[in-house]
């Protein structure tokens, strides 16, 4: 009973016990255990785009899960990242602070999580949905190795995926400063 | 000696002087505060890029309504609320502790501009595109002349349009104009009311709707369908809405055929669906559009020239005169008009042409004729320390993607304005200068954990008919569900 509980969507969870957010102060002063269990236990059951970013927050379990992936910004700079077998990758990317919007929540109605593939692996993703394809169409500066991030699932075989941020915004940063993250 | 050793003296104690104040001055009043005028996506994503990219700055957000959110709240459709998840990235702003959202205060009215500009460092104005291009011909003041952009803030609540006069007795429409707005309002016409009851639609609207006779839509553009501005995703939704048979004649379309192939991308999709429907319509289309209740047409190569009314002064149908196109460049090609004229019945007109701004407040410059505040990169031209971003400087195109970067531009610039000394860093207290005046004043601000309780009144009314929310459409109404 108990447990059926808690595989309770976690959103509706959080609504009625507010302590369960991870911010909430009575959910920080709880026991190690039972806060593990909140975070493994609880995660929405509606599969899909409607996850929030919360499992990419996660840090891998074991060292057969990492897919280890690298962002390249829009200056150019390459970011590894240590992401986890079914890491969406824009959630990833909002997790390390990369520059890489999510407008819409992987919902596939903008295209603000525009990225390129590197060419290897581009064909190691499965083919875009035709909404995808749709939104890919309004996304400025378009290349045939363009694609959602929200759309892409790391698995293992995507060990050494790189993607690069468009170029969508002047870089008025000459002088090299760099805005620091929230 | 004794002079010049004094006069050193004294030299040197007034640089000391210079460097104590100096020191005072950027310890003390180092933070920049900025205004935005407008919580739409402009203001809330110019937000974002000035917290994100400096440590202490403040921002205040300025709206004229006590909602926030602009037109996503009030331009983006019912039916579309996957578009509106952007609203948790703009609380996330809001509820960012440098950042204040100031409801329920007209720019203009109850301050001024200039009286921001005193009080900050820097001002933005992002209030949007909220007026309407009109079409200058004869019968457009008929009743039932409708601007889409007045249709689409009555469906969504907004409290200027919820008056709205809208009738729906007649069984055929004409809407003017092939951009999203367009397919937008002949989306919402068309689509069943089982469907639309299920969204945040206004009770009021959905009440009206839900008598409607409306049967057919046309959709008629000036242009051909290589220069339609309309996206797939939006012509894909109609012609796969329930109930409803998508006509595009093949005579319009059948002559794309050999240009797809060359067609840059966004262009090549949108036109192969355009010429496939018309032409080579899928099994599955055609299974859907033989048990239709509905239709909606495509009509290109049409300027609308009267709107000719009945003898009881309702209207009767549109007169357009045909066009040809002219041009090299065949998807910016011009339209340039026939001798043959043509008629279409109807019994209500949707203007879809464009939106424009209006000028808030007459100190600040304002490009009539093009419908925006004329500026270089975001900077408005010849103010310093006033800037714009989004539709008021760019005018009303593009998807949010676009009005994105334009707010992430926005606030990056102003960050370096600040930093090369472009803009006078004088301390500015920002909005502790301006409550009191408009408390003096009598004004009601609302603030977010307002907006927080308006939201909840909101969610609360819609779960009891099962909507995702029933928005509240009087702003005393909304100013009192601040109270609860």
């Amino acid at each position: 009973m108990a447990a059926s509980m808690i595989n309770l969507c976690r959103r509706c969870l959080q609504t009625s016990f507010p302590f369960l957010s991870a911010t909430h102060p009575v959910r920080r002063k709880l026991p190690q255990y039972l806060r593990r269990k909140i975070e493994t236990k609880t995660f929405h059951t509606q599969s899909g785009p409607l996850r929030n970013g919360e499992f990419e927050m996660q840090d891998p379990k074991s060292e057969d899960e990492v897919v280890n992936i690298t962002f390249i910004d829009k200056q150019g700079k390459r970011i590894p990242v240590r992401g986890k077998i079914g890491d969406n990758a824009m959630y990833l990317a909002h997790r390390y602070n990369i520059e890489l919007e999510g407008a819409c929540e992987a919902s596939l109605a903008c295209s603000t999580c525009h990225v390129y593939v590197n060419e290897d692996y581009f064909d190691q993703l499965p083919e875009p949905k035709e909404e995808e394809e749709d939104m890919l169409d309004m996304a400025p500066f378009l290349k045939p190795n363009s694609r959602l991030g929200c759309q892409i699932i790391l698995n293992k075989d995507l060990e050494g995926l790189e993607l690069t941020l468009p170029p969508i915004t002047r870089n008025f940063y000459v002088d090299g400063h760099v805005p620091q993250p929230h | 000696m004794a002079s010049y050793n004094s006069r050193q003296f004294l030299l040197r104690l007034s640089r000391q002087i210079h460097k104590c104040q100096r020191r005072l001055y950027t310890n003390n009043n180092a933070v920049p505060h900025v205004a935005i005028i407008g919580s739409g996506p402009a203001g809330f994503y110019t937000a974002q890029q000035l917290l994100k990219g400096h440590s202490s700055i403040k921002v205040d957000i300025y709206e004229k309504l006590p909602v926030p959110f602009g037109l996503v709240r009030f331009g983006v459709a019912p039916d579309h609320p996957e578009v509106k998840n952007v609203i948790n990235t703009f609380t996330q702003t809001a509820e960012n502790e440098r950042c204040s959202f100031m409801g329920n205060i007209t720019i203009g009215k109850d301050i001024t501009v200039a009286d921001l500009q005193k009080a900050y460092t820097a001002v933005v104005l992002s209030y949007g595109a909220d007026a309407d291009r009109t079409l200058g011909i004869p019968g457009e003041d008929l009743p039932n002349v409708i601007s889409a952009r007045a249709l689409v803030g009555w469906y969504n609540g907004l409290p200027h349009d919820k008056n709205l006069n809208v009738d729906l007795s007649c069984k055929t429409a004409v809407i003017l104009g092939h951009g999203n707005v367009a397919l937008d309002v002949a989306r919402i016409l068309l689509t069943p009311i089982s469907i639309l009851a299920k969204t945040d639609i206004s009770q009021h609207s959905l009440d009206v709707l839900s008598k409607s006779n409306i049967k057919k839509v046309y959709v008629v553009g000036r242009r051909g369908p290589l220069q339609v501005a309309f996206t797939i995703k939006e012509l894909r939704e109609m012609i796969h809405l329930p109930e409803c048979k998508t006509i595009i004649h093949k005579d319009d379309v059948a002559h794309l055929q050999p240009l797809i192939e060359k067609l840059p991308r966004p262009r090549r999709r949108l036109t192969d669906l355009l010429y496939k429907t018309g032409c080579t319509p899928s099994e599955k289309d055609l299974k859907l559009w033989a048990s239709a209740k509905r239709q909606w047409e495509l009509q290109f190569l049409k300027s609308p020239t009267k709107i000719v009314p009945t003898d009881d002064k309702k209207i009767k149908s549109v007169s357009f005169t045909k066009n040809t196109l002219q041009g090299d460049d065949i998807v910016n090609q011009k339209a340039i008009s026939t001798e043959h004229t043509e008629e279409i019945e109807c019994g209500l007109v949707l203007r879809s042409i464009g939106y424009k701004s209006v000028p808030i407040d007459n100190t600040i410059p304002f490009d009539a004729k093009r419908g925006i505040i004329p500026n270089e990169n975001g900077r408005v031209t010849g103010v310093s320390g006033l800037y714009c971003s989004g539709w008021v400087g760019l005018g009303p195109v593009g998807v949010i993607l676009s009005t994105m970067t334009d707010g992430f531009n926005t606030g990056k610039l102003i960050l370096k304005d600040i930093e090369s000394g472009l803009i006078r860093h004088v301390p500015k207290s920002g909005k502790e200068k301006i409550l009191p005046v408009l408390n003096e004043k009598g004004v009601k601000v609302v603030n977010f954990m307002d907006w927080k309780q308006i939201d909840k009144t909101e969610t609360q009314k819609g779960e009891t008919v099962g909507k995702p929310r029933e928005k509240i459409t009087s702003i005393e109404e909304m100013i009192h569900a601040t109270k609860t």
